[in-house]
């Protein structure tokens, strides 16, 4: 601007480099605490939950400590679930940046799981581990990213709802694992559980040097910063945030919307495709029912519990990958149903949904905003 | 009988309050928004708030209103000190808002957005009785909006009617209005104020309306108060302050910008074309048809018209966030498709009506909005897709600075800048590199009178150097002063194209009237 402005503002008011960290901090400090209450609330609702059936939450909550990081052997058991909620709370994080919400993750993670399996039958016995690990990791990826990226086509070009289709997808997803495992595909040899043939002991991936924890846990991580990479610090990630904070905006900006909604649920499909390659290739070594274990849906809450923040879903998914893991514990000991850990996570969720309504109302941020 | 009558319109007569604040003062984190404003609104009156973009003029009816806690400060209401929490208290003593940027649900129609409205609405509604009822209400009131048609398909104008009646159906006596003209045209801009003075004069209302037009201020208010930067600045009654001392009131003693001249022009090429466009508005009904516009180098093409009449629609196609259903567009005689890489090709820059709503996106930093246009660019982006937000953010702060809008940092989210510094923040984005078509949809909307002198000399600066612009406005002034070439829009069609020279306002209104 060349001429003078008549409404110059006073030197305080102008942008300057200190406020702007103040107020990213202020920002970023709200997005921890708020959560933190959310899960503290969870936790007083649930101990009431305990005291109405007459248990003791004090009990409970000491178990679930137990169970879930009280020993090595707990920290193992949570660990390796931690690794596929990692991958599945991707899936659902990458297409939120778009203001897309995908909660089918489960279904890429058995579909992209049960191909792999069944990808590595041809090979087996003549290929090298290496290249059927290979291949088999390519497949999960690939057809993850084909179901979900078909969700963003239909979402996309056809106006269908995200969420909804996600989920009919997930049930389509077990029907086609089904029909292949009881059918063509199943394996004569195991006469209880209808399943693929195994891959065999050779071909699984292996544990990390020193743990049992297979390598899926570090791949989830590096693929976690990499995703939060891509989301922060790329020009891709940057036009799927304009596109998901405001489409209209991002179309005047001529941005490709459609392909930025496809790719990035491709992605997302691609990550949960991955936690079904691990599940097989590193612990199941074969893929059958028990594939849909619910990773995909417990994904959601760790990926809402971190607020889409890739980084933050890491430590979210040890944390709720610990409750899963004291779960049986806790049943043994207090006697409970094996559900006892999905109530406490279902209230999770509903206690974090309502807190989102606190975002700018807490006196402690509130000047802010 | 005589005693019940005179009851009903004693209190009738006497429903309008006076509204006081004392000591106002709000701070956001660091910046200080108010700073110990105490204003007084006399019953039954009409009351201007004036003061530049960002000078704390919605921060303070919002704190009224309890949409904001201030941080010090009390509100009296006929002199007896009240406390308001939220809103609901507010409505609660009879003082009721109708904000900067509508509130309506646009899918539901405007009889459904009233009765949703009220405070304790019944559980379940009779439809038949509420009717009745609202056409009594109507019946009442000065003004009229089609009842039975979803809100998203009335006019800007119709829509902000609504919204007033809305605050006179919940029965408020007390009306705060932020910025209520600025998306209506003069003449309903007229037919409102006017009616609104009607009902104030009669006791029954007392209005505090925040505006940027003086002309409203003199015809139709009674009373000013001026905010500059957060504190109050002056206060008066209309009539005894000349215009020149307001405004002296708003901006000091900075000068205001010249119009900038213009450049004679000749035999220019033409740069945008717009042949045969057809397109669709959101109830798949036809909204433009059949439009043809040519724009030459250093050219400005005012289309004017009533709003509602396919300019949005237009705009929408031009920028890319609508599909032509028929028709194309050129520049330099090759098609131009509104996507990045010819937006980026071309340089094509714009600016949607709405800002928040078509231009930026709320939740994002102001530094990432005012980057929108670059960030796919070096040095923002290297080796193809590395983004670096150091030189992001220190391109942002030049340009903060060099178009003066006024925010703590680049990190403050946009949604809590003031309306006219959203404004600020993309004409900042868009007018700030080479610009060699330029399409812009009332560009003054909410910016004070200072910042309009500012953005139209810009516009004019564009057009000097050569850019082919096409200026979209409901404000008739505007395009007369900046328009070379005058187009009229109306039912979706342009059939009136005149050089500027050649122009008559009743002409163009005849024309606006679509004979
Ligand atoms: N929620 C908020 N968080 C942080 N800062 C805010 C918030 N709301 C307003 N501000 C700041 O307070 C100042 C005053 O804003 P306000 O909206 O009251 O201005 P205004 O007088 O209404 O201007 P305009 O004419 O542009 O609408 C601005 O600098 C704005 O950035
Ligand atoms: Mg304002």
């Amino acid at each position: 601007m060349t001429a003078t402005s008549p409404t110059d503002v006073p030197a305080p008011d102008l942008a300057t480099e200190g406020s702007e960290w103040l107020t990213r901090i202020a920002r970023s400090a709200e997005a921890v605490v708020i959560p933190l209450i959310a899960m503290v609330s969870a936790a007083v609702l649930f101990s009431i939950f305990l005291l109405f059936l007459g248990k003791s939450p004090v009990e409970f909550f000491n178990l679930l400590w137990v169970g879930g990081y009280g020993s090595a052997f707990s920290w193992t058991n949570t660990l390796v679930r931690a690794g596929p909620l990692i991958f599945t709370a991707l899936c659902v994080a990458i297409p939120a940046r778009l203001g897309i919400v995908v909660i089918g993750g489960e279904g890429a993670l058995v579909l992209g799981g049960f191909t792999a399996a069944a990808i590595a039958i041809p090979f087996l016995g003549w290929g090298a581990p290496w290249l059927i690990q290979a291949v088999m990791f390519v497949t999960a990826a690939a057809v993850g990213a084909a179901w979900i990226g078909f969700v963003g086509v239909l979402r996309h070009y056809r106006g269908v709802n995200e969420t909804i289709a996600s989920l009919l997808l997930f049930y389509i997803a077990v029907a086609i694992m089904n029909f292949f495992v009881e059918g063509a595909l199943r394996d004569p040899g195991n006469p209880n559980k209808p399943s693929t043939p195994a891959i065999g002991d050779a071909n699984m991936v292996g544990d990390i040097p020193g743990t049992d924890i297979h390598w899926g846990l570090v791949f989830a991580i590096v693929l976690a910063i990499a995703v939060w990479v891509l989301m922060n610090r790329t020009r891709f990630g940057f036009a799927a945030r304009i596109t998901g904070g405001n489409v209209r905006a991002a179309r005047a900006q001529g941005l490709p919307v459609g392909r930025l909604v496809v790719v990035s649920c491709a992605i997302a499909g691609a990550c949960a495709g991955l936690a079904g390659f691990f599940e097989v290739a590193a612990i199941q070594g074969r893929a059958n029912a028990s594939l849909a274990a619910g990773y995909g849906f417990t994904g959601i809450l760790v990926a809402f519990l971190a607020r889409q923040n890739p980084l933050a879903i890491i430590p979210v998914a040890i944390f709720l990958g610990g409750i899963a893991a004291a779960g049986g514990l806790v049943q043994r000991r207090m006697g409970m149903p094996d559900a006892t850990v999905q109530v406490l996570q279902g209230l999770m969720f509903v206690v974090l949904l309502v807190s989102e309504t606190l975002y700018g109302r807490l006196p402690f941020f509130r000047g802010k905003r | 009988m005589s005693a019940a009558l005179d009851t009903t319109t004693e209190a009738r007569a006497h429903r309008a309050v006076s509204l006081e604040t004392i000591g106002m003062t709000k701070r956001f984190g660091s910046l200080t928004a108010l700073e110990d404003v105490s204003i007084k609104v006399e019953a039954g009156t009409v009351h201007a708030l004036l003061g530049e973009n960002g000078a704390g003029k919605s921060t303070l009816v919002k704190c009224i209103m309890g949409f904001y806690q201030p941080t010090s400060g009390t509100v009296l209401v006929d002199d007896h000190e009240v406390g308001i929490r939220n809103p609901r208290d507010a409505h609660a003593h009879g003082i009721g808002m109708v904000y900067q940027h509508f509130t309506l649900v646009p899918s539901l129609t405007a009889a459904e957005n009233l009765v949703i409205s009220r405070a304790h609405p019944p559980a379940v509604i009779d439809w038949r009785k509420e009717m009745r009822g609202l056409d009594e209400f109507l019946s009442r009131m000065p003004f009229k909006v089609p009842l039975d048609v979803p809100v998203s398909s009335l006019s800007a104008g119709e829509k902000q009617k609504l919204e007033i009646l809305k605050q006179l159906y919940l029965d408020q006596h007390f009306l705060i209005l932020d910025e209520p003209t600025s998306v209506l045209t003069p003449g309903e801009a007229d037919e409102v104020l006017g009616l609104l003075r009607g009902m104030t004069r009669t006791g029954d209302l007392t209005i505090l309306m925040i505006t940027h037009k003086f002309r409203e201020v003199t015809e139709y208010t009674d009373a000013f108060t001026v905010l500059r930067r957060g504190k109050m600045a002056g206060a008066g009654k209309v009539g005894a302050v000349s215009v020149d001392e307001m405004s002296k009131m708003m901006i000091g003693d900075a000068t205001i910008r010249e119009g900038a001249a213009r450049t004679p022009m000749h035999d220019q090429p033409v740069v945008f074309e717009v042949a045969g466009l057809f397109a669709d508005g959101d109830e798949g009904l036809p909204a433009v048809e059949a439009v043809n516009l040519k724009v030459h180098a250093g050219e400005i093409v005012g289309v004017a018209g009533v709003s509602g009449n396919g300019q949005s629609e237009l705009v929408e196609v031009l920028s890319g966030q609508r599909d032509a259903s028929d028709g194309r567009l050129f520049i330099h005689n090759k098609p131009f498709v509104p996507n990045r890489d010819h937006m980026d090709r071309y340089k094509v820059f714009g600016l949607q009506e709405e800002p928040l709503r078509n231009a930026a996106v709320p939740r994002m930093t102001v530094g990432e909005n005012i980057s929108f246009r670059i960030f796919d660019k070096p040095p923002i982006t290297t080796l193809g897709w590395w983004l670096s937000p150091g030189p992001m953010r220190a391109r942002a702060r030049e340009l903060i600075a060099s178009y003066r809008v006024k925010t703590p940092s680049t990190e403050e989210l946009m949604e809590n800048l003031s309306g006219g510094n959203v404004q600020r923040a993309v004409l900042a984005r868009e007018l700030s590199s080479q610009v060699d078509v330029l399409i812009v949809a009332n560009p003054c909307f909410g910016l004070d009178f200072a910042s309009v002198a500012e953005i139209r000399a810009q516009i004019m600066e564009q057009r000097n150097r050569g850019a082919a612009v096409l200026l979209f406005s409901e404000d008739l002034d505007e395009i007369l002063e900046l328009a070379d070439t005058i187009a009229v829009m109306s039912g979706g069609r342009i059939d009136y194209v005149v050089p500027a020279a050649e122009a008559d306002r009743t002409s163009i209104g005849r024309a606006m009237a679509g004979h």
